[in-house]
């Protein structure tokens, strides 16, 4: 009487057997270390940055922007030459390259939770952090490549800077160690929000204000009192100072050292937060 | 094999809010056969596969999955089951052998062993020409088929499936029940949870009715449909202002009165007897009512639902928004 119970074979996959066999097959292996389940998550970010390079233009054309239009535009105007506005600018906007790309480390894990990706992965018998744990090399590779094409840049425009590769090299790794911090101020927003490009928006809302009140691009001793006290705390200007002292051979231990306070501050207080949050989800 | 239940769960209950969301669920569910979860949306059925997956912490209650408690044992129970959820959960951003290759990483396969997993599945699967694509340029079909190959990179005692036909072509969703049976046949218990009495009838061996976050009925599909009768009778004609007439010559063929559908040439009627529904078309043709069509259906998730609850299944449905 009912038509519902006659289906086509036709319809039916092609390869009865073979789903039979792969069924029948597979030994359940021993659960895998902390170690290499994070590994796995960490491969995981690399390929998307190879199939989605888009997220790395973002960020990287903005810096790029910000080098040439300022150096060229303003340049003379601020320092009296574009060569010595570029010495002013370039670590400024090292920093501000690498800070900005923090941002999609909480886009990412946003994308995952409303994709339901992050479901799967939690119902794992993996180490419960991996996923978060395997994110650092993702977003180590893309703080490389932004700040490499910032210095690259640079280089090409002329810069020169005074400390030589060493002092490059060490002021590249201070923007990534506070780059780390911060992104766990991002993780936690991207954790909150309800969708990826929320988190886009807040993030880059938070942060233009911080980078432009802040001694990037203008000497602070320029301003009204009120907004030199601003730029003073800004903890922007506190790396940016120090990076620029790296980058020019007159770095003092005092501003890393406070640079380095404050990525501990944060990481204290965000890093437990992001996991937490994690944990609780759903 | 153990004869511990597969999932024996008591009293559960999740509020979201005001909504409770489940508000006192029990289940008991056998090994090696497929136990179907039926409800409207907002019934609660993602909720309860969420805490017997250890993703959600039930409020009240408790659950054993495979004889362990989904709270205590949390790490047991994720060995033992898989979840294939409403939202095939692959990446978007990796290609289909990517998606297989890191879940095999992350079940503990080294990485070489990982991509023969993963290259197997995709050839079992009908996807072995798509295995390089990024899946978000994947059909709905490929997709939920890549879903469901995630959670058998190992062969799961338990896996749960929530609605994995819904939003799929029909061949697509052949394909999917052709899965879940070979899957049954390896020795994998099944919980599907769906909307559709006709995936539950095809598929389930027992089913649990839930609405409003409760078990409201439970017991083999048969026992189920014996409960709303075989099915109904619909009837069309061509001309609307004949209606009246045709109810009458029902209402004295099958001894009911016929439902009048918003359709105001179409009418309704339930029946348990397709000879007596046969009958009453042919009273139909010998009055000269002029028919447009016929058709005995199985009766519909809401012709169930208004069996057993008195009031239809879209009801439900706005609480999904709040539950969300």
């Amino acid at each position: 009487m009912s038509s519902a119970t006659t289906r086509p074979p036709a319809d039916a996959l092609a390869d009865r057997e073979a789903l039979h066999a792969v069924l029948a097959r597979s030994a359940r292996p021993p659960r895998p270390s902390a170690l290499s389940a994070s590994m796995a998550f960490g491969w995981r970010g690399l390929l998307k940055i190879k199939h989605v390079p888009e997220q790395l233009i973002d960020v990287t054309i903005t810096p790029v922007l910000f080098l040439l239009m300022f150096t060229y535009l303003f340049g003379g105007a601020v320092a009296g030459s574009t060569s010595e506005y570029l010495d002013y600018l370039l670590p400024g906007v090292l920093a501000q390259s690498v800070l900005f790309t923090c941002v999609y480390s909480g886009v990412v894990l946003n994308t995952d939770i409303t994709k339901g990706v992050v479901d799967r992965f939690r119902s794992l018998p993996v180490w419960r952090p991996a996923p978060l744990a395997g994110a650092v090399l993702g977003d180590s590779a893309r703080y490389v490549i932004a700040a490499t094409v910032v210095v690259v840049l640079g280089v090409i425009m002329g810069y020169r800077p005074d400390a030589g590769v060493d002092g490059v090299l060490l002021a590249m790794l201070l923007v990534i160690v506070v780059a780390f911090a911060l992104s766990w101020v991002f993780t936690t927003v991207g954790l909150v929000m309800r969708s990826p490009t929320a988190v886009l928006n807040t993030g880059f809302m938070a942060l233009f204000p911080l980078i432009f009140l802040s001694n990037i691009f203008v000497a602070p001793t320029t301003l009204p009192a009120w907004l030199e006290w601003f730029v003073d705390v800004n903890p922007i200007s506190h790396l940016v100072t120090a990076v620029r002292g790296l980058m020019d051979g007159g770095a003092s231990a005092g501003d890393v050292g406070l640079v380095l306070a404050e990525a501990a501050v944060i990481t204290a207080i965000f890093a437990p937060l992001t996991v937490r949050l994690y944990r609780g989800k759903g | 094999m153990s004869t511990t239940p597969a999932i024996e769960a008591e009293g559960l209950v999740k509020a979201f809010g005001d909504v409770r969301a489940v508000d006192g669920v029990d289940l008991e569910v056998a090994r090696g056969a497929v136990y179907g979860v039926l409800g409207p949306n907002g019934a609660g059925k993602t909720t309860t596969i969420r805490m017997l997956t250890t993703l959600l912490r039930p409020d009240a209650g408790t659950a054993r999955v495979l004889g362990h408690d989904v709270v205590a044992d949390a790490d047991e129970v994720r060995a033992r089951v898989s979840l294939t959820g409403q939202l095939a959960s692959v990446d978007d951003e990796l290609t289909g052998r990517e998606n297989l290759i890191l879940l095999g990483r992350l079940l503990g396969f080294r990485t070489r062993e990982a991509r023969t997993r993963a290259d197997e599945l995709l050839a079992a699967f009908g996807l072995a020409d798509a295995a390089g694509r990024l899946v978000k340029h994947f059909s709905g079909g490929m997709r939920r088929r890549l879903d469901i190959a995630a959670s058998i990179v190992v062969t799961p005692e338990l896996m749960f499936l929530d609605e994995p036909t819904t939003g799929l072509d029909p061949r697509s969703r052949n394909q999917v029940w052709d899965i879940v049976r070979a899957l049954v046949a390896e020795g994998t218990t099944i919980l599907l949870c769906t909307q559709y009495l006709d995936e539950a009838d095809q598929l389930a061996d027992r089913i649990a009715v839930i609405d409003h976050g409760r078990a409201i009925a439970e017991g083999t599909p048969a026992q189920l449909k014996a409960s709303v009768g075989q099915g109904a009778l619909h009837v069309r004609l061509l001309d609307p202002e004949r209606r009246p007439e045709a109810a009458r010559v029902l209402a004295q063929s099958l001894g009911d009165e016929p439902h009048l559908e918003a359709d105001p040439a179409a009418l309704s009627l339930r029946v348990d007897d397709a000879d007596r529904a046969s009958e009453a078309i042919a009273e139909l043709s010998r009055a000269d009512l002029g028919l447009a069509s016929f058709a005995l259906d199985q009766p519909s998730l809401d012709e169930v639902f208004l069996a057993l609850t008195g009031h239809p299944a879209e009801e439900a449905a706005e609480e999904e928004e709040l539950a969300a």
